[in-house]
């Protein structure tokens, strides 16, 4: 079953993102900071990552360019929840390696959409 | 799929008051002296959750307001904008604001501009103010214009011909490192067939030798032929995120062109054969494509990828529209959300679950003994038993610290009403809070909220005096009030300490008479006068000011406190200041009882309302006006209630030689139970006669004895109630 | 079908399960039906929680006649009503053969659990809509509006029962305030 890893600081956004995807049958974990789901990501290979941008601890542009550091996650697609609609955080999470984002506030149907777009 | 949100709101409203809470703390410390970058990130961080859930949720209203709190925010994080007083103050409001706004969203009420367009005209001004940034209008109708992912900047080629057989040629030159940022072209061939039918041709050009090539690479280039009509913008909306790392053309031709474009390019040896009319993407030569790439490229390469999972129509002609397939009309009734929650350390659980493991296995041992028991096993089964009593005792105390919070989510509210306070008063105040670690019963917390709120504003009002006064009695010009919680015995204690001017006893004790309320013989000490002030209607501020003064608060408070179980002391010296002192109950549903027995009833009294048990003599008892009788003990006329007339039970015995007198307190009153016998002392566990029957005065509720027979429990001051209605009642016949 | 329903003390008490696709199958209700002083009442067997035996309830003070205490059920307090006494009926004693049956009353924002006390409980009955009768407003023991209909079946006629109007406390408020406000003046 594809693996996907959830990380936004806010536990509705969570509880949201992980019951939509889990709800179109993917297998979900997630976490509440960069950290958190740096470490999650070194003990499991997930298929798909999608973050927060804004978080404490380590935020999203760090997690992800600690994430392409790992081996196993060079190539996975990793998706940036953004707010900003302003093209500077866009462009700073696709040099620290993003795949790409997705807007804020984003509606369930266009978080699967887009999981699906990447996984295939 | 459609998914209902509103099962989300509830953690949302939830995280968003937390939130608040957070930015208010933070903002409370911020002074432009003291201005800590990572403070400002906290709260710019706790806004823009706040802004990103509610957006997410539909709440807009909550949405754009936050989102000027974020573009300010945003700015003093960057440093773009100072930290002023003005400024913090106005952020704390816009924190009331939005808690006033998502509180109202909670109880399904609408919110409207009304409630906080005075704010946001503010915040705006205040950011216009500096001219240079982005107006926040414009800003904020980004935010609620947002639907799907915006397209790039258009370079618009050659308008596309609208006719039959139209269709595009896209040139597709990615940057190398293109993989390493998870963006496999199949990908984007893959949403490109969404669109239409696609043909794709891929070219190698650059390919280097087998010793230097990099697998991480990508050296291949593609012409895709996309026939659909569509607009560029649907097809640039594919290539958005790679936007930057690839060299993009899209022509708008006939189908013919692009097949003859199409045909006409340069292969490789290696290159693929004309691709079939699929529904996926052709197959693209593995040699050619990284092979690290996830396994979707193969599988893709190995057979016809199915259609994407949510198209079970022609896969022709579709429109980009599909895959984001709007609601349907029919939603699901919303999940009820009702009901509080708590939050409990992972500790506690932890520790309950080892205290029931613990239980499982004493059950388990007295099981066995049961099994087959004989008088031999009598020891074992009776430390079993003493097992028992421990493992249940432990477990209850765990239990019940599970709905123990500390009381700082209480006092977390004081410095913010302390500072708006005596800014409004014009005094100056200090406030130290000790032992906001102090734990209590969650339901207890949410209703000694209010009252403390008033005991405080009361101190500020009332205790605390002006500066000059203060400076022309010798004392400092600020004010202290101190926040003290600690535990003692069974209860929760909580201290107000002001050091102000104390309470004028003199003023209190005329007013009293004035009301009627205490007689001018009456020998009153001290705290006998300073408890007057929970009298109703009892206020002897000179001028009422809004704060406190009205007279319609302190006697709600010594009621609520009461309706805890609790009480409230006062003490104070004149010029020096004044302790208002709280006690509470640790918990509301476990009450240390003393079993009484009344003919064939047993009764459970509260242990902390007994003063005395003791065994009197008929002739220490005296009748006043024939109808009922008054012990004197020591220095108090205690009267006597005859349990078995109250409650119409068959006593053992009605002379006072043979029974007992269980002489109670609550309130500073005394009144003496005649008892035929004393019964053990236990916790018992309070069981509401409400919800299955209705209340009945002078019992508080009913509780489940050992040997599973139910015993009522007495409520001391219901029944003193019906002691003074037994009194006047009498009196009126005596009359 | 129409067997008394044999209850033996020891296998008290009896907790009902209701098999909801039957109900909608027959098209018609289930109702349990129960003897009190030689007539047969019954009543919507969704409020029937439990059948038990008789246990001595311990004693409200300075409740109605009729409310005879509460009990312990699994470590909820459930009051006891007795029905004999509150219309006026012959009062019998309580022995072994007793039988209480706990109701569950549905008001607009919570549900009560109370008992009463009958003779002997007997048949589950399946009643369609059609086949209740209306009561003759002739002023039953039991009060007409506690009276939902009648069904005849064979050779005896039921008297349906609302459980909502039986179990009403307004009665009992009222006694009880009447108690507290003169007290002790007679």
């Amino acid at each position: 079953m594809t693996k996907i890893l959830a990380v936004d600081d806010s536990s509705s956004m969570r509880q949201m993102v992980s019951f939509t995807l889990k709800s179109a049958g993917y297998d979900v974990d997630d976490a509440a900071d960069g950290q958190q789901a740096l470490k999650l990501a070194q003990g499991k290979q997930y298929d798909v990552v999608i973050s927060d941008v804004n978080m404490p601890v380590m935020d999203g542009i760090t997690l992800v360019k600690n994430l392409r550091q790992l081996p196993a996650y060079k190539f996975t697609p990793i998706l940036m929840l953004t707010t900003e609609s302003a093209g500077d955080k866009k462009s700073e999470g696709k040099q620290a390696g993003a795949t790409g984002w997705i807007v804020k506030p984003f509606n369930p149907d266009q978080l699967v959409a887009t999981v699906q777009k990447v996984l295939g | 799929m459609s998914i209902d949100l509103s099962q989300f709101h509830q953690v949302f409203f939830e995280e968003s008051f937390d939130g608040l809470e957070v930015m208010e703390q933070n903002l409370l410390g911020l002074t432009p002296e003291s201005s800590d970058p990572e403070v400002i990130n906290t709260i710019f961080r706790a806004a823009h959750s706040i802004k990103g859930g509610s957006a997410t949720f539909h709440f807009t209203s909550v949405a754009e307001f936050t989102h000027i709190l974020e573009t300010l925010l945003d700015e003093m994080r960057n440093g773009e904008r100072a930290v002023t007083t003005p400024m913090v103050d106005l952020l704390l409001q816009s924190v009331d604001c939005l808690r006033n706004m998502l509180s109202k969203l909670q109880d399904d009420q609408l919110v409207e501009h009304a409630d906080y367009a005075e704010l946001e005209a503010a915040l705006k001004k205040a950011i216009d103010n500096d001219g240079d940034h982005e107006s926040v209008n414009q800003q904020a109708s980004d935010l609620t214009s947002k639907e799907a992912p915006s397209t790039a900047g258009l370079e618009s080629d050659a308008s596309a011909q609208h006719s039959e057989d139209s269709a595009w040629l896209i040139t597709f030159i990615p940057e190398p490192q293109i993989l390493q940022t998870g963006n496999e072209p199949i990908r984007m061939f893959r949403e490109l067939n969404l669109l239409g039918e696609i043909k794709v041709v891929s070219q190698i050009l650059k390919l280097p030798t087998l010793a230097e090539m990099d697998e991480t690479l990508c050296y291949s280039q593609w012409m895709i032929g996309l026939f659909a009509e569509v607009d560029e913008s649907a097809i640039r909306e594919v290539f958005e995120w790679v936007d930057d790392e690839c060299e993009l053309k899209l022509e708008a031709l006939t189908e013919e062109q692009v097949n003859a474009r199409l045909s006409g390019e340069a292969f490789t040896e290696e290159a693929l054969s004309e691709p079939e009319r699929a529904n996926a993407p052709s197959p693209i030569d593995e040699k050619i494509v990284d092979k690290n790439a996830k396994a979707s490229v193969q599988s893709t390469s190995a057979s016809p990828s199915k259609p994407q999972s949510n198209s079970n129509t022609d896969l022709q002609v579709r429109d980009k529209s599909e895959v984001k397939d709007p609601n349907q009309a029919n939603k699901s009734a919303p999940v009820a959300t009702g009901g509080s929650s708590i939050r409990v350390s992972i500790d506690k659980v932890d520790s309950l679950i080892n205290l029931v493991g613990e239980l499982v296995i004493t059950q388990s041992m007295l099981g066995q003994m049961g099994e087959d028991f004989n008088i031999t096993k009598l020891e074992r089964l009776k430390e079993g038993l003493i097992q028992l009593e421990q493992n249940t005792r432990e477990l209850q105390e765990s239990v019940m610290q599970i709905r123990m919070l500390p009381i700082s989510f209480v006092f977390n509210r004081f410095p913010r009403m302390i500072r708006d306070l005596s800014s409004r008063l014009n005094k100056k105040v200090e406030l130290e809070i000790f032992g906001e670690n102090t734990e209590l019963d969650k339901t207890v917390m949410e209703q000694i909220g209010d009252p403390l709120v008033h005991l405080v504003r009361n101190s500020l009002d009332h205790g605390i005096e002006t500066p000059d006064k203060r400076a022309a009695a010798g004392k400092s010009e600020t004010g202290k009030v101190q926040l003290n919680a600690f535990h003692q015995g069974g209860n929760i204690v909580i201290e107000i300490i002001d050091d102000g001017a104390g309470i004028n006893r003199e003023r209190v004790l005329n007013k009293a008479i004035e009301r009627g309320l205490v007689s001018e013989q009456q020998e009153l000490s001290d705290e006998d006068v300073y408890q007057l002030v929970f009298e109703p209607g009892f206020s002897t501020a000179e001028s009422i000011s809004d704060v406190s003064g009205r007279g319609v608060g302190m006697d709600v408070v010594k009621k609520n406190i009461q309706s805890l179980g609790g009480s409230v002391e006062v003490r104070s010296e004149p010029g020096l200041g004044s302790t208002f002192t709280i006690r509470l109950p640790l918990t509301l549903a476990i009450l240390d009882g003393q079993l009484i027995r009344v003919g064939n009833q047993i009764y459970v009294v509260p242990l902390t309302s007994i003063v005395e048990s003791l065994q009197i003599k008929t002739h220490e008892v005296v009748s006043i006006t024939g109808s009922f009788d008054v012990y004197k003990l020591r220095d108090d006329h205690v009267p006597i209630l005859r349990l078995y007339e109250t409650f119409e039970v068959k006593p053992d015995f009605t002379d006072y030689n043979d029974t007992v007198l269980v002489v109670v307190e609550v309130g500073g009153k005394k009144v003496g139970f005649m008892v035929d016998e004393l019964l053990a002392q236990q916790q018992v566990v309070i069981k509401s006669l409400e919800t299955n029957f209705i209340s009945i005065e002078g019992i508080s509720g009913a509780t489940i004895l050992g040997d599973g027979k139910v015993a009522l429990i007495l409520d001391i001051l219901g029944m003193l109630n019906r002691l003074n209605k037994q009194k006047s009642s009498s009196k009126g016949i005596a009359a | 079908m129409s067997e008394l329903l044999e209850i033996e003390n020891d296998s008290l008490p009896i907790e009902i399960e209701y098999n909801e696709d039957q109900v909608h199958e027959n098209l018609g209700a289930e109702y349990l039906g129960f003897d009190l002083q030689g007539e047969t009442y019954c009543v919507d067997i969704l409020s029937v929680k439990e059948i038990r035996g008789w246990t001595e309830p311990t004693a409200l003070p300075n409740s109605p006649k009729y409310v005879k205490g509460i009990i312990n059920i699994r470590g909820d307090i459930v009051p006891i009503l007795d029905i004999r006494d509150r219309y006026g009926m012959k009062h019998k004693d309580y022995n072994k053969t007793t039988v209480i049956m706990i109701l569950n009353v549905q008001e607009e924002k919570k549900s009560r659990v109370m008992g009463i006390v009958v003779d002997a409980v007997n048949d589950v009955l399946n009643i369609k809509p059609e086949e209740i009768k209306e009561a003759p407003k002739s002023g039953h023991k039991l009060n007409d509006e506690n009276i939902e209909g009648l069904y005849n079946n064979k050779d005896k006629v039921y008297v349906i029962l609302s459980v909502t109007s039986l179990l009403d406390l307004a009665d009992i408020k009222k006694h009880y305030s009447k108690q507290f406000s003169t007290e002790f003046s007679e």
